[in-house]
């Protein structure tokens, strides 16, 4: 923001009182000096951002014309359907916008990987990420049991009933989670009152997810640090700008599907009301959830892995297990930063661990190809393999590569590295 | 300190002292019991309301089930399994050793009457229902029911032999008013 603007009697009045605009701009204004090389995998947070903004005033309106109430839910969504004006389109941004925010989340959070952004000294940025991440997935979780279709119902009833899994107390948990005997009635409301909240609370944690990059900025593709201020320039108007163009590019893509696709993602059975008599053959949760559901069900007694973890069943059951396993797959996570003991950050310079970025890739989008398919025959030894090598990969092939490697040379800074390019 | 104490009073800086810490302790005791015991009501407001606890019975009338037929009847918003079975299930389910079994339990402790298997129908793994109530529906390997969700095998007394789930099907709490009828809850 230029000094003319602050010349501004009003604006002066204001800031007088409470600097609201000089904070502003020290976030992402004149004042925000940023690593000039960032590329277009640095959009996604801001594409994030966006989406949230997305589901909040999408999802305020559903809610004035939604009922949550067992008889009523699945009708008052085709009457948003049918007879709200617009309701349609609402309820289509709504629904893609959460398949949305998750490939923009999970692009945001391989990028970090990819790059190093995790290491020191962002580790608590990258910890608030996996925060919102959870916050997320309970978000979408309770929002989906809401139209009280088939899916709803079952994918709540599936899910509750993990936490079953815990020794001595689970069946009490269960109980107070649904508030009864089964999904019903008190669940949904308690879901619906949730997941009005949840996204309040994402809100929030972005806010220090933010708070905790501007102490450090942000990492760059080369992953070495901003020497001074040859390696930087104004985030506006170059990356507002930037990010700018990346939501236009994204909301293209984004209203295809709202206009041309908008049950590409969904599952057909969620059109069928809810009925606590009768299982769909084959329940799977939403896409964004599949690669941990497949983790959660590689979980047999003959499965190997479950043998050396439960010591041959002694310590817990295979259910206890799958349980444990699929929430570890997440929470461990927030011990990357420990675990990977390299110092260099960008996997530019990291020849090995480059390779096996992109092997772990594959095999969390293999997770997600097994989760969806009906748990027999070859797919489970598929999945009990990929689920091997996920664990395998964070917590042995991680800290030895970073270990063992030999990093390429590291350009000494962030401009030296472009002028030597020839650029 | 001192600019706090009271000398008009007569109050040491130690009186003082250990008269702070003693407010200090005392509120936080207070404070932090009080917010811990607020927690519960809380908490417990999200427990089944009494309403929904009024543990309501379901009446099932056998008269109409055939040998070898199943009926499914709601109890507390789950279907509950009601089966008649026939002679050779009945057999089956006593013949097979019980040691090696998931979750062993003879067939005996299982029913009231041996033709009559009443059990509530929800797979222990993760609450799906089982298929087998139908004649055309799948029965899994043990003749009984099979719980399509992540493949689980129930033989005829419902008890899990094969599969992700730990428990048998549940027998829940219920009494025979009189030849024909069954009071469950
Ligand atoms: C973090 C952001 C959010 C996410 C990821 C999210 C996710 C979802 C999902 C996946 C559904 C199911 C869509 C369907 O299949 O119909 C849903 C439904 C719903 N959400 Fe959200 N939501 C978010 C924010 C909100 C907010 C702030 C509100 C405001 C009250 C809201 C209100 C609703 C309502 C009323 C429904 C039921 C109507 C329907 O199913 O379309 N959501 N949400
Ligand atoms: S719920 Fe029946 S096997 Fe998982």
């Amino acid at each position: 923001m230029s000094s003319k603007f602050f010349e501004n009697p009003v604006i002066k009045w204001v800031e007088y009182r409470m600097p609201v605009f000089t904070f502003l701009d020290h976030s992402l204004g004149s004042s925000y000096p940023t690593p000039k090389n960032l590329n277009y995998w640095w959009n996604f947070g801001s594409l994030a951002g966006l989406v949230l903004v997305i589901m909040i005033v999408s999802g305020i309106v559903l809610a004035m014309n939604y009922t949550p109430h067992v008889d009523y839910a699945f009708e008052s969504v085709e009457r948003i359907m049918r007879d709200v004006n617009y309701g349609w389109l609402i309820r289509y941004i709504h629904m893609n916008g959460g398949s949305a925010f998750f490939i923009c989340v999970y692009i945001h959070l391989f990028r970090g990987m990819y790059f190093g952004s995790y290491k020191e000294p962002r580790e608590l940025l990258w910890i608030l990420g996996v925060f919102i991440l959870l916050a997320m997935m309970a978000t979408a979780f309770m929002g989906y049991v809401l139209p009280w279709g088939q899916m709803s119902f079952w994918g709540a009833t599936v899910i509750t009933n993990l936490f079953s899994a815990i020794p001595f107390v689970g069946d009490s948990i269960v109980t107070l989670l649904w508030g009864g005997f089964s999904v019903d009635n008190p669940t949904l409301n308690r879901f619906f009152a949730l997941h009005y909240l949840l996204p309040f609370v994402i809100v929030g944690l972005v806010v220090f997810h933010i708070w905790a990059l501007h102490m450090h900025r942000s990492n760059n593709p080369l992953g070495v640090d901003v020497k001074g201020p040859e390696d930087m320039i104004p985030f506006h108007p170059y990356y507002t700008v930037k990010d700018l163009f990346g939501m236009g590019v994204f909301m293209v893509l984004f209203m295809f599907f709202v206009f041309y696709a908008p049950n590409f993602f969904g599952e057909p059975d969620n059109y069928i009301k809810a009925n606590p008599m009768v299982t769909p053959p084959h329940i799977v949760p939403e896409w964004y959830f599949l690669p941990y559901y497949a983790i959660l069900r590689a979980f047999t007694t003959d499965f190997f892995l479950f043998q050396i973890v439960s010591l041959g069943g002694f310590l817990m059951d295979a259910k206890l297990a799958g349980v444990l396993a699929m929430f570890a797959s997440i929470l461990l996570l927030l011990l990357l930063p420990w675990l990977d003991r390299s110092k260099v950050r960008s996997n530019r310079f990291r020849p090995i661990n480059l390779w096996f970025f992109w092997i772990f890739f594959i095999d969390c989008i293999f997770l997600g190809y097994i989760g969806g398919k009906p748990a027999e025959g070859s797919f489970i030894i598929m999945g009990q393999i990929a689920t091997t090598y996920y664990f395998a990969h964070i917590v042995i092939l991680i800290p030895l590569i970073s270990i063992l490697e030999r990093p390429k040379p590291i350009p000494e800074s962030i401009s030296s590295a472009v002028t030597s390019a020839g650029h | 300190m001192s600019d706090t104490a009271n000398p008009a009073a007569g109050v040491s800086d130690e009186e003082e002292k250990s008269r702070r810490d003693f407010l200090i302790v005392a509120t936080s005791v207070v404070g932090g019991l009080g917010t811990a015991l607020a927690v519960w009501p809380f908490v417990h407001s999200m427990n089944p309301a009494k309403d929904t606890l009024a543990m309501s019975t379901t009446e099932v009338d056998l008269e109409p089930i055939e040998e070898g037929q199943s009926i499914t009847v709601t109890w507390q918003g789950k279907p509950v399994f009601v089966r008649n079975r026939t002679a050779d299930e009945i057999e089956v389910a006593r013949s097979v050793k019980t040691a090696d079994m998931i979750d062993p339990e003879s067939d005996e402790d299982r029913v009231q009457k041996d033709e009559w298997l009443i059990m509530v129908g929800v797979c222990t793994h993760l609450g799906c229902i089982p298929l087998g109530q139908k004649a055309s529906e799948p029965k899994g390997d043990y003749n009984g029911w099979f719980c399509p969700c992540h493949g689980s095998h129930y033989d005829t007394s419902g008890r899990i032999r094969k599969g992700p789930a730990p428990k048998n099907l549940p027998v829940p709490a219920y009494q025979f008013l009189d030849d024909t009828t069954v009071k469950i809850g």
